[in-house]
């Protein structure tokens, strides 16, 4: 089999689909290759999508893009084992279109985005896993070899979309293996609930949607967080830490979502739901530090196989998107430009990533993996004595305000020194400065 | 019966009257070397229910070769509830063969005119229901769980499962008759015989010339002299689920089954662990199963297990957990350790047996 | 040699729940699949191509979306495909399925003669088993239903030899083709296409044919219309009755309760201890 592309995709994510998009709708001989079923046919889980990545994609999405709930309201709770203290922001503001962030269903919503990526003219062919790259004897990538017979397929560019395991990219010495530390599991499940039930819980109407962050002591200590977010008839909720953590903690994340599902505070939200659907996946949280090479000759890396993922903001299909679309118009111009796909000239995807958001967003919080890594206190002390402190100050019980204050003090500082606790301070303005 | 078809109101309606002409109840006797299968009686039992409902005569229908004990199998059909049998005797229906049994069935129906004509199941009554209802043009419904008359209209009113078991649907067929319809052996209940009941025997040639047919037997192979598991047609089997741990413990379930001369099924997972060979796995994407004892130890009984052996007679469940599913459909649970349950279950079942045989 | 496989597409019904709280059919994200009968069918069409040679043809009868399922026989090694959709043909039972593809195959049969056609043993949705014997009936075609081996195709002498599963044994069956052969599950394993196959299958024109193109006339024997079975009403099981007569016990008693048991057992089903003594015996 001789038959080449000028461009083979390999991965049906959020980053190949907008790649594979992209590249397909300016003209070029595109395939997209799918390990799974169908793009996305493994994942029922319901997540937040942000807008303006897509929209940059195909201008007009939210006329046919299965999307289930704008998001109205945004609550952040830390929490202890009975108790949490939030902000909750919600605006009407966000009621007004176009829209910022919806949730959605990721099966339905990738199969509508594959099914665009097909409308554009790319070949999409699934159940099929590339297992190697071809190499020329320069060590150029051209092309790949899949789990078939007469498998090999040749193009004058790969671009490896393959999610955050990329067993390609670590075959082919272009990542180091994975670091528990840079990868978070994530498990996460779907609870069904009538409409109106979902709408009344949560103060909402129809399609406006609400998002729930948790931390705190939920973890473990563990370096994570939890999360709840509304679909139409349905509820995602799930929880991710480290994986590091997970290996020296005892708990499983299956046991960890339990907890979090039977906290007080989360159980009612829940009840009478039927669970549908589990699913465990990888997060690459390195950030900054841990991207990779991302380019090379023949090659380009974008999504979760480059890292691409701002933990601290939980964005990870817009930078996927992003870095999908950026790479794809980087090949297109190249190609008008009648450049080879050689390493230097694929060095221009770099600087456009520096330039974009993408970068920006990654190195600004490059350290506060390390910190907070460092410093299991921002986990578990600290919503600890928050939640503490809210209900005694909260508690009418006789005595007076001040005195209470002064043993939240000593609480605190029970529990920390006093420049421990400056320091924690320091560190955490450092980390979002 | 297509899942997509819009679910109507229940219509009133005339019957057209060449149709109201049509009057009875049949059931087609099946037998194969000699034997009737039993779910022909276990359909007389339910049709003589929907016989009487209507008022009406209660038929067996009996194709044979001259040789094959027609003449017996009708006297067994009045004793288990029919008012009388149409046999239908020739050469050419010395083995079962689609043609030749369409070609008298489909002719019987049209002379006799029955309204309803209940077959079972199996591989010929479902070769045989579907090629008799597209030839005279009727419905069929298949697999059916529960048969009633609607006294409105008098039709039949059959209810079978769909979605894969999840749901159930009624069916009927209005304008048409016969209403035909197909059930599994063992779910409707083995009627009493009763000895020294009689019926008419009313006896109807079949002119079809052997030169005729196309399709030839060249010979029959029955089971037992094969070796590979028989999953489907086993009378007894034992099973094993996740819940036995570990690969080691799943001879517990041979144990058992070798005592019972059982044939040993499996659920899914157990066959992915590469437990038990493909051949064993039953349910959804594995064997249907209809043995007279299922034995399930360790298995959870989600749907996919359920719909392959939820058609045995009788079901006994070992497992640890009291609320698992499997309790909501075996006869007999048993909330305990596997572990320790077979090998008491293997003992209690070698005693029985050998006491049986000594009795015997 | 020129096989015509008659697939399904349906929903992969393990995934297919009821909303606990408004007993609908919760269809959303469960994925439709070629009904897994209907491949070991296609998979016994495609060997026969192999050792023959000629060409598969594959149909299926259903709304637009069929044609994924279409598609994934193509990567298979099926050499054409036809989608036979139409409006009209929505509600058909099995009577009217088998009356709409019986036409269809005729049609096929006019430009490329017609050896064999296969059907899978039944639908995880329908469940019936009624649209193979139905497509024969109705295309005067001899019928081998559950066949589990083709021992023998004799092209020359216009002759088939088949095993079919019977109740208690095997058939061992000759008949002259063409001929419908509905095939037994787990008698083959589907191959796994190769990449050419998969390009072509994804690039491949479809061919869609209407009521009139598939050569349909009279709309009175298709869709709702042609279908003599009405569903009168769809309905959650209930509960059975009677549940399981539980017997709980602490270890030390496993021996007594078997015992107790097998002697309740044996009361209550005289079918399974006329099985017993039958084996003591
Ligand atoms: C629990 C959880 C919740 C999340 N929530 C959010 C959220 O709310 N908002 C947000 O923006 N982001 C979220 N993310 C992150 C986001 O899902 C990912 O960043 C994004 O999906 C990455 O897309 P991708 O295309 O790079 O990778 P993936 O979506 O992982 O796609 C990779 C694809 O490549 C295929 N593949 C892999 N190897 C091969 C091979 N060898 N051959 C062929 N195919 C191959 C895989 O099957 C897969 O389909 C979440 C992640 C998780 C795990
Ligand atoms: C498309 C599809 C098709 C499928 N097809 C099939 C199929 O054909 N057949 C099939 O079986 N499954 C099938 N399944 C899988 C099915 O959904 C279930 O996952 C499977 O049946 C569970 O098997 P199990 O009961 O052995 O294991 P589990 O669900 O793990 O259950 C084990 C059970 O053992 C009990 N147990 C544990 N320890 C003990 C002990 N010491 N003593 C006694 N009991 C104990 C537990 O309480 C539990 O109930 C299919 C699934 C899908 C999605
Ligand atoms: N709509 C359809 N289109 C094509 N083939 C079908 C269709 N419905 C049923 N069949 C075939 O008929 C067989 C029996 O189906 P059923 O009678 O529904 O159990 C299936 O295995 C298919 O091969």
């Amino acid at each position: 089999m001789s038959e080449k592309f000028d461009v083979i995709v390999v991965g049906a994510g959020a980053s190949g689909n907008a790649a594979a998009y992209t590249l397909a709708k300016s003209g070029l001989k595109v395939l997209q290759l799918e390990r799974g079923e169908t793009s996305g046919a493994k994942n029922v889980q319901g997540a937040i999508l942000y807008a303006d990545a897509l929209e940059r994609i195909i201008p007009d999405f939210r006329e046919e893009a299965p999307l289930e709930r704008h998001i109205i309201e945004q609550r952040m709770w830390v929490m202890d084992e009975r108790s949490y203290v939030g902000s909750h922001f919600r605006s009407d503001d966000f009621n007004k279109p176009p829209y910022n962030r919806y949730t959605i269903i990721r099966a339905k919503f990738d199969k509508w985005f594959s099914d665009k990526v097909k409308e554009a003219g790319a070949l999409v062919i699934c159940e099929t896993t590339v297992k190697t790259l071809l190499r020329d004897d320069a060590g150029k990538v051209i092309g790949v070899e899949v789990d078939r017979i007469d498998g090999k397929i040749y193009a004058d560019l790969v671009i490896l979309a393959d999610g955050v395991n990329s067993t390609l990219a670590r075959k082919a010495g272009f990542r180091p293996e994975l670091d528990p530390k840079h990868v978070a599991l994530a498990v996460k499940e779907i609870h069904f609930l009538p409409k109106d039930v979902i709408e009344s819980r949560f103060n909402i109407q129809d399609e406006e949607g609400v998002v729930i962050e948790m931390m705190g002591k939920i973890t473990h200590g563990m370096m994570g967080t939890g999360f709840l977010y509304t679909n139409s008839d349905s509820i995602s909720v799930g929880v991710g830490c480290l994986l590091s953590d997970f290996m020296t903690q005892k708990i499983t994340p299956y046991q960890l979502l339990e907890q979090l599902k039977a906290h007080p505070s989360v159980a009612p939200m829940l009840e009478g739901g039927e669970m549908k659907e589990y699913a465990a996946h990888l997060i690459p949280e390195g950030g900054y530090h841990a991207i990779p090479q991302i380019y090379g000759d023949g090659w380009m890396i974008v999504g979760d196989s480059g890292m691409f993922v701002n933990a601290v903001h939980r964005e990870g299909s817009n930078l996927a998107m992003t870095t999908g679309r950026i790479a794809a118009e980087t090949a297109i111009e190249l190609g008008r430009a009648g450049k080879a796909m050689s390493a230097a000239n694929l060095a221009l995807y770099r600087k456009r990533l520096d330039d974009s958001f993408v970068i920006k967003d990654l190195k600004k919080y490059k350290d506060l993996p390390e910190l907070l890594d460092n410093n299991k206190q921002f986990l578990t002390t600290y919503p600890e004595l928050l939640n503490r402190s809210a209900y005694a100050m909260l508690k009418v019980d006789g005595e007076d305000k001040r005195s209470k204050q002064k043993d939240i003090y000593r609480g605190f500082r029970a529990e920390r020194s006093l420049f421990g606790l400056l320091g924690d301070a320091y560190k955490l303005w450092r980390a979002f400065r | 019966m297509s899942n997509d078809a819009p679910v109507k109101k229940k219509r009133k309606f005339e019957l057209d009257p060449r149709l109201a002409a049509y009057k009875g109840v049949w059931v087609f006797i099946e037998h194969e070397r000699g034997q009737v299968h039993p779910v022909s009686w276990e359909l007389l039992g339910e049709g003589r229910k929907l016989a009487d409902m209507l008022g009406v005569e209660l038929a067996g229908v009996v194709l044979a070769a001259p040789g094959d004990d027609g003449q017996r199998f009708c006297h067994d059909a009045f004793a288990y509830g029919a008012d009388l049998c149409y046999l239908m005797e020739s050469p050419t229906l010395q083995d079962y063969r689609n043609d030749p049994f369409t070609r008298g069935m489909t002719e019987l129906v049209n002379t006799y005119q029955p309204e309803v004509l209940l077959l079972g199941a199996t591989t010929q009554g479902r070769d045989l229901a579907g090629s008799v209802a597209t030839t005279l043009l009727t419905g069929l419904t298949a697999d059916c769980t529960s048969l009633t008359i609607d006294m409105d209209n008098r039709s039949l009113a059959a209810t079978r499962p769909t979605f894969g078991g999840s749901l159930l649907c009624t069916i009927v067929t209005l304008n048409y008759r016969p209403q035909m319809a197909t059930v599994r052996p063992r779910v409707m209940a083995m009627p009493e015989r009763q000895k020294g009941r009689g019926g008419r025997i009313i006896e109807h040639p079949l002119a079809m010339a052997e030169e005729s047919i196309i399709t030839k037997v060249l010979d029959y192979i029955p089971d037992d002299s094969r070796d590979k598991p028989q999953l489907p047609f086993a009378d007894i089997i034992v099973s094993g689920g996740k819940g036995l741990a570990k690969q080691e413990n799943f001879q517990l379930v041979w144990e058992l089954a070798r005592v019972l001369s059982a044939e040993v099924g499996a659920s899914r997972p157990v066959v992915q662990a590469g437990w038990a060979e493909l051949d064993r796995q039953v349910g959804q994407s594995g064997r249907t199963v209809r043995p007279k004892l299922y034995i399930a130890a360790g298995i959870s009984g989600a749907i996919q297990h359920r719909v392959g052996m939820e058609g045995a007679d009788c079901v006994i469940a070992i497992n640890n957990d009291p609320n698992a599913p499997i309790f909501d459909f075996a006869h007999y649970g048993i909330v305990g350790d596997a572990l320790q349950i077979l090998p008491a279950l293997t003992e209690a079942f070698r005693q029985k047996l050998a006491t049986t045989r000594r009795a015997g | 040699m020129h096989s015509v496989v008659c697939i399904k597409q349906v929903p992969d019904s393990a995934q297919i729940r009821v909303h606990p709280v408004t007993n609908t059919i919760m269809r959303q994200g469960v994925p439709a699949i070629i009904n897994p009968y209907d491949l070991f069918a296609l998979e016994e069409a495609l060997r026969l191509k192999d050792k023959h040679g000629g060409r598969v043809t594959v149909i299926t009868m259903g709304p637009p979306q069929a044609e994924a399922a279409l598609r994934k026989a193509l990567s298979y090694g099926a050499d054409e495909i036809i989608l036979v959709t139409d409006k009209a043909f929505a509600g058909a039972d099995t009577l009217a399925t088998s009356f709409a593809l019986a036409s269809a195959i005729r049609k096929i049969h006019e430009s490329h003669p017609v050896t064999l056609v296969f059907t899978g043993k039944q639908t995880i949705d329908g469940d019936t088993a009624q649209v193979g014997p139905g497509i024969a009936k109705r295309m005067e075609l001899q019928l081998l239903t559950y066949v589990s081996r083709i021992n023998e195709l004799d092209e020359t002498s216009g002759t088939i030899t088949v095993e079919r599963r019977a109740e208690g044994g095997v058939q061992l069956l000759k008949t002259a083709l063409p001929c419908l052969v509905t095939m037994l599950e787990g008698t083959n394993e589907m191959r796994r296409g190769s990449l050419p196959d998969q390009l072509r299958a994804a690039r491949h024109e479809l061919t869609r044919w209407d009521r009139v193109a598939a050569g349909i006339e009279d709309v009175t024997k298709i869709g709702l219309k042609g279908s003599p079975t009405v569903v009168n009403k769809v309905f959650t099981p209930s509960p059975r009755a009677e549940k399981a007569e539980m017997v709980t016990v602490d270890s030390g008693r496993a021996a007594d309760l078997a015992v107790e048991l097998i002697a309740r057992l044996g009361q209550r089903f005289p079918v399974v201890e006329a099985e017993l003594a039958r084996r003591a015996g």
